[in-house]
């Protein structure tokens, strides 16, 4: 079984449009959005849930004021300013290390289990697919990423399935370094902006840093040509394969207003292209065997 | 006053709201706390000097002393150490740096061992023609981004008026950036997506109690559902900027459109205007 994950270093460059169409054209697939922040890919393959389970974050402190005596030792101790002067705990800062729970000399301290999202097992029009969503303001989101890939992997064993593809969260932080962790290749989707050419330098100095193969699919090409010159010889010289080249097109908002994807929306001129970069990943995906 | 740019999601135009804006008015500041991805000054191309480094402290064995009794590492809630028998490991990227397993040594095994998770720089020199710029930076491979943020806005200067780029997501970072602002401007698209993050986003703001309203940008290109949102739920919208291929054109290039689109310049001043006018508070001596 292959783990394909889709990335962009930062998001609004196609990443999720990208992802419904691979997914809707590849059998035997597992589809996880791993992009727990906010989702959008169910907007598109419009799951339908079978079952749901909670997801428990960090578990957090809670004071118990009736055995507190108000000595300021966990306000003193916590070294994320979590405990406020009232001595109630502020769920967001508190990283649920149980430093106070440790040195309040009252006991007055206990850490609770904390619900800080949903994980959900669904079936779409295109096979099995995991989603998440996390309750606002909870941090754990690389977590969440982890557990959404743990239900892939257990739902890929029960299907016997060839391929998990997941929908990456923007960024180049925790939930990134645990969307790519275990992929077998990530599939960059990049713009030739300024802005696109320098998170691209970010997220390949990430794949390098985990030694995960890369490969590049360029979005908006056109918008500036120069750019994706610059784009395609930089890959070059890095030794990354582009897999080819999307133009600025109005299809994949045509498409994900009618909630298509592109592939299914019409065959046209865009999505052959799309079809011709699948093969490119597929082959590169089968060549790391 | 502090205006903080905001989306659910990245790619939404929050960058160019935020540096247009900035350039628009006098005498501004402009903070990027996307310290994942600080791209604001890739449209004002300024040198930058560093300001100071973020660190934090990650535990290091003395391993003479350590007797493998293990109490670090069961008290460690991250895995970032592990005792074996006759060894003992740290994960450094796993460790929070909340200093428990130190305290818990009865050895005093470990010591404090500080390392750099990011930097702040600012803009060198004056250039009275571009805001005054600050970002953090989150090194390659680090986690904690709440920290360098927390770092980056000590630099704010409450007598200016700031422009905050917020990270993107609903997670601590931007709540972290959203703490105490005055003003929020969300940048949504006019499309599900956009539709569905400035759901989230909403939510956020609403959560927070921070007056809010809403930028639309590329309009024209989706559909009306954003504007049906913002009409049902009675969310002000601020501004549309239209899809514009001479706007993504400089965009690209890195060039902010107020620059060459002159007129948009003074559009963001009276959006600026009517927000301080109805949300400005006053600055606390
Ligand atoms: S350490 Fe315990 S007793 Fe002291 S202020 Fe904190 S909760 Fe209260
Ligand atoms: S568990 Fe840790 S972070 Fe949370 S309040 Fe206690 S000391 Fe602070
Ligand atoms: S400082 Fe805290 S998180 Fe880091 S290793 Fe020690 S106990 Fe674990
Ligand atoms: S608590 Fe101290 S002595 Fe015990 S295993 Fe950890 S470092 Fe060694």
């Amino acid at each position: 079984m292959k783990q394909l994950v889709i990335i962009s270093g930062k998001g609004g460059t196609g990443k999720t449009t990208i992802t419904a169409a691979i997914a809707s054209m590849t059998e035997n697939a597992i589809i996880a959005d791993c992009d727990v922040d906010a989702p959008n890919l169910h907007l598109i393959l419009e799951p339908e849930i079978i079952d749901t389970s909670d997801f428990y974050g960090m578990e957090i402190a809670q004071i118990d004021s009736e055995k507190c005596t108000g000595c300021n030792i966990c306000i003193e101790n916590c070294n994320f300013d979590a405990i406020h002067t009232d001595h109630s705990i502020n769920s967001c800062k508190c990283e649920g290390c149980g430093v106070c729970e440790y040195v309040c000399p009252e006991n007055a301290i206990k850490m609770i289990n904390n619900p800080s999202g949903s994980v959900f097992n669904s079936m779409t029009r295109y096979g099995p697919m995991v989603h998440a969503e996390l309750m606002i303001g909870e941090e754990a989101s690389g977590k969440l990423v982890t557990a959404v890939k743990e239900h892939a992997a257990s739902l890929a064993n029960e299907n016997e399935a060839e391929l998990i593809i997941c929908d990456g969260p923007p960024g180049t932080g925790c939930p990134v370094i645990a969307a790519i962790t275990g992929a077998d290749l990530a599939l960059i989707v990049t713009e030739p902006s300024l802005s696109g050419i320098h998170d691209l330098e970010r997220i390949i100095q990430v794949t390098d840093h985990f030694r995960i193969p890369a490969i590049v699919c360029i979005n908006k090409y056109n918008i500036n040509e120069g750019n994706t010159k610059q784009i395609e010889s930089s890959c070059e010289e890095n030794g990354i394969m582009v897999a080819g080249k999307l133009p600025y097109d109005t299809v994949p908002n045509k498409a994900m207003i009618g909630k298509k994807t592109i592939i299914e929306y019409e065959d046209n001129e865009f999505s052959e292209k799309l079809r011709n970069i699948w093969r490119k990943v597929r082959s590169k995906l089968c060549e790391d065997q | 006053m502090k205006i903080a740019i905001a989306s659910g999601k990245g790619g939404t135009g929050k960058t160019t709201v935020a540096v247009n804006l900035a350039l628009s008015l006098q005498d501004a500041q402009l903070i990027d706390c996307d310290v994942e991805e600080p791209n604001c000054n890739l449209f004002l191309n300024r040198e930058l000097d560093q300001l100071t480094e973020v660190s934090s402290m990650i535990p290091e064995i003395v391993e003479e002393n350590c007797t493998y009794c293990k109490k670090c590492s069961d008290f460690c809630r991250f895995n970032a150490i592990a005792t074996i028998p006759n060894k003992i490991l740290t994960f450094p990227t796993l460790c929070h740096s909340c200093g428990g397993c130190i305290m818990v040594c009865p050895e005093g095994a470990i010591q404090e061992h500080e390392i750099v998770t990011g930097i702040i720089r600012k803009t060198s020199g004056d250039d009275k023609k571009s805001p005054e710029l600050y970002e953090g930076l989150l090194d390659i491979g680090q986690t904690m981004a709440s920290p360098v943020i927390s770092e980056l806005k000590k630099n704010i200067d409450p007598g200016k008026t700031s422009i905050i780029d917020a990270p993107p997501g609903t997670a601590c970072p931007v709540l972290t950036t959203l703490e105490d602002v005055d003003y929020c401007i969300l940048v949504t698209e006019p499309t599900p997506f956009g539709l569905h993050d400035l759901k989230l986003a909403v939510e956020v703001v609403r959560t927070l109690e921070i007056p809010h309203g809403i930028i639309i940008n590329r309009s024209g290109s989706g559909d009306n559902s954003v504007e049906e949102f913002c009409m049902n739920e009675n969310v002000e919208i601020l501004m549309k900027i239209p899809h514009d291929t001479k706007i993504a054109q400089l965009y690209s290039e890195g060039i902010p459109f107020v620059q060459e689109m002159g007129h948009w310049k003074e559009k963001f001043i009276q959006l600026y205007s009517s927000i301080q006018d109805r949300y400005s508070r006053e600055i606390e001596t």
